[in-house]
């Protein structure tokens, strides 16, 4: 803020306080101040209020890093890695969908009990809120940056909600779930015959996550959810659809979320 | 060149945060917005500016951002010189403010201004930089937010100013 003119002004003042005056300059300020006291008055004040704010900047412990900080971080770190596994994911997805339904119960449909944790606690939210008239969802779709924001924030993991409408189905909004060792998100879908579906959301740490990432069904009383595990989240989708249909609105689920690099 | 690079100013970011945001809840809420912006935009960040003038940049973006959306009544030009400094209330106030409330009251946009260049002690075209306005944006706005902080801690009026160092008194 050195000006090429002699005149000191605030510019001058601030830059002596904040130690960026140019060295040159410096008698100049040093003279000016002793002609005017007032402003040698003003300016101990900034000083004053510098070194206070520093303080209080020295006084703040943020403490150790929280962990949801961390796995911000942790998640998009191994971006090279992850990508072979999405790829071969998506040729998992495709050749499940070439085999047309029939393979996903004969394959897994009777092994329920042997879904994991979070599989079934997403068929049993689903029975919960899916008959949901009035309030369906706690947060509506017409708020869906604020939705996600507070769903990501609670689960420590970016959250993301997939557009079905190509599908049949909008967006109704979603709901917050208990769950361990983080809570859980539940997005619901409608269709134009008022069909639901949800898309159920779980968080693991590294590490903590249920073994195996193959896509698997599991049927319920309620109908069919169609589960896997990607890079820390269990998803699960649940609808009392057909099952070619339920399985295609999945792929285009995991298309969105996982998209191919 | 790994996002992980990112992890260890994290503990800066949060301290800085508290000043900026005002309390350790939100502090942490703009940290962890930061750090998904961070790593959503990881592939634009080239290694030539410092990593962490960028993450101040996106921290800074996001916090008036969403301070601007909070207050859409006075819209931008409550952000920055326009806006009068909130101290007048205060002016009868018989108790001297503490610094913290006074830089609490600031508009944010002067806030940010005294924090990136008296606390992170960037330099005024670094701190013109991070928050991409001119130079003279800067000092106009430093030179705003010390006269408004030095006025809202000033004794009621009629009763003669204190000594400069009492400012620090805690």
């Amino acid at each position: 803020m050195t000006q090429a003119t002699p005149a000191v002004g605030d510019g001058d003042l601030h830059a002596f306080v904040d130690g960026q005056l140019d060295p040159e300059r410096v008698p100049a300020v040093l003279a000016h101040l002793r002609a005017h006291p007032a402003q040698a008055v003003r300016m101990a004040e900034w000083q004053a209020q510098r070194a206070a704010l520093r303080a209080w900047h020295r006084r703040e412990d943020p403490g150790p890093t929280p962990a949801a900080m961390a796995a911000v971080v942790a998640r998009a770190r191994p971006a090279a890695r992850r990508s072979w596994a999405r790829a071969a994911a998506a040729v998992l997805l495709l050749a499940a969908g070439a085999a047309a339904g029939r393979y996903w119960p004969q394959q897994d449909g009777p092994r329920a009990a042997g879904a994991p944790e979070f599989a079934r606690a997403a068929a049993l939210a689903h029975a919960v809120y899916v008959p949901e008239i009035r309030h369906p969802v706690e947060v509506a779709a017409g708020q869906q940056d604020h939705l996600l924001q507070w769903l990501s924030r609670r689960l420590g993991r970016p959250l993301h909600a997939p557009v079905l409408e190509d599908r049949g189905f909008r967006l109704l909004g979603g709901r917050l779930l208990p769950g361990a060792p983080a809570p859980r998100a539940q997005f619901m879908y409608e269709d134009g015959r008022g069909r639901r579906a949800t898309l159920y959301v779980a968080v693991f740490p590294p590490g903590a996550a249920p073994g195996g990432t193959a896509f698997r069904t599991l049927r319920t009383g309620d109908g069919v959810s169609f589960y896997w595990m990607e890079d820390g989240y269990g998803y699960a989708l649940s609808a009392d659809l057909p099952e070619s249909e339920l399985q295609a609105l999945a792929r285009e689920a995991y298309a969105q979320l996982y998209p191919a690099p | 060149m790994g996002v992980e690079q990112i992890l260890p100013h994290v503990p800066a970011l949060r301290r800085y945060a508290r000043l900026l945001a005002g309390d350790a809840a939100r502090a942490d809420d703009l940290v962890q917005d930061t750090l998904e912006r961070a790593c959503a935009k990881w592939a634009q960040w080239r290694p030539g500016p410092a990593l962490r003038a960028w993450l101040m940049t996106l921290m800074h973006n996001l916090y008036l951002n969403q301070v601007r959306d909070r207050r859409h009544d006075d819209g931008a030009a409550g952000l920055d010189e326009t806006a009068e400094p909130s101290h007048e209330p205060l002016a009868r106030a018989p108790e001297m403010m503490d610094l913290e409330r006074a830089v609490a009251r600031l508009p944010p946009a002067l806030r940010a201004v005294l924090l990136l260049v008296g606390v992170e002690e960037y330099t005024y075209a670094e701190a013109a930089g991070i928050l991409d306005v001119p130079v003279g944006t800067v000092m106009s706005r430093l030179h705003r937010a010390r006269e408004s902080v030095r006025a809202m801690m000033e004794p009621a009026a009629g009763e003669p100013p204190r000594p400069p160092l009492e400012l620090v008194r805690k």
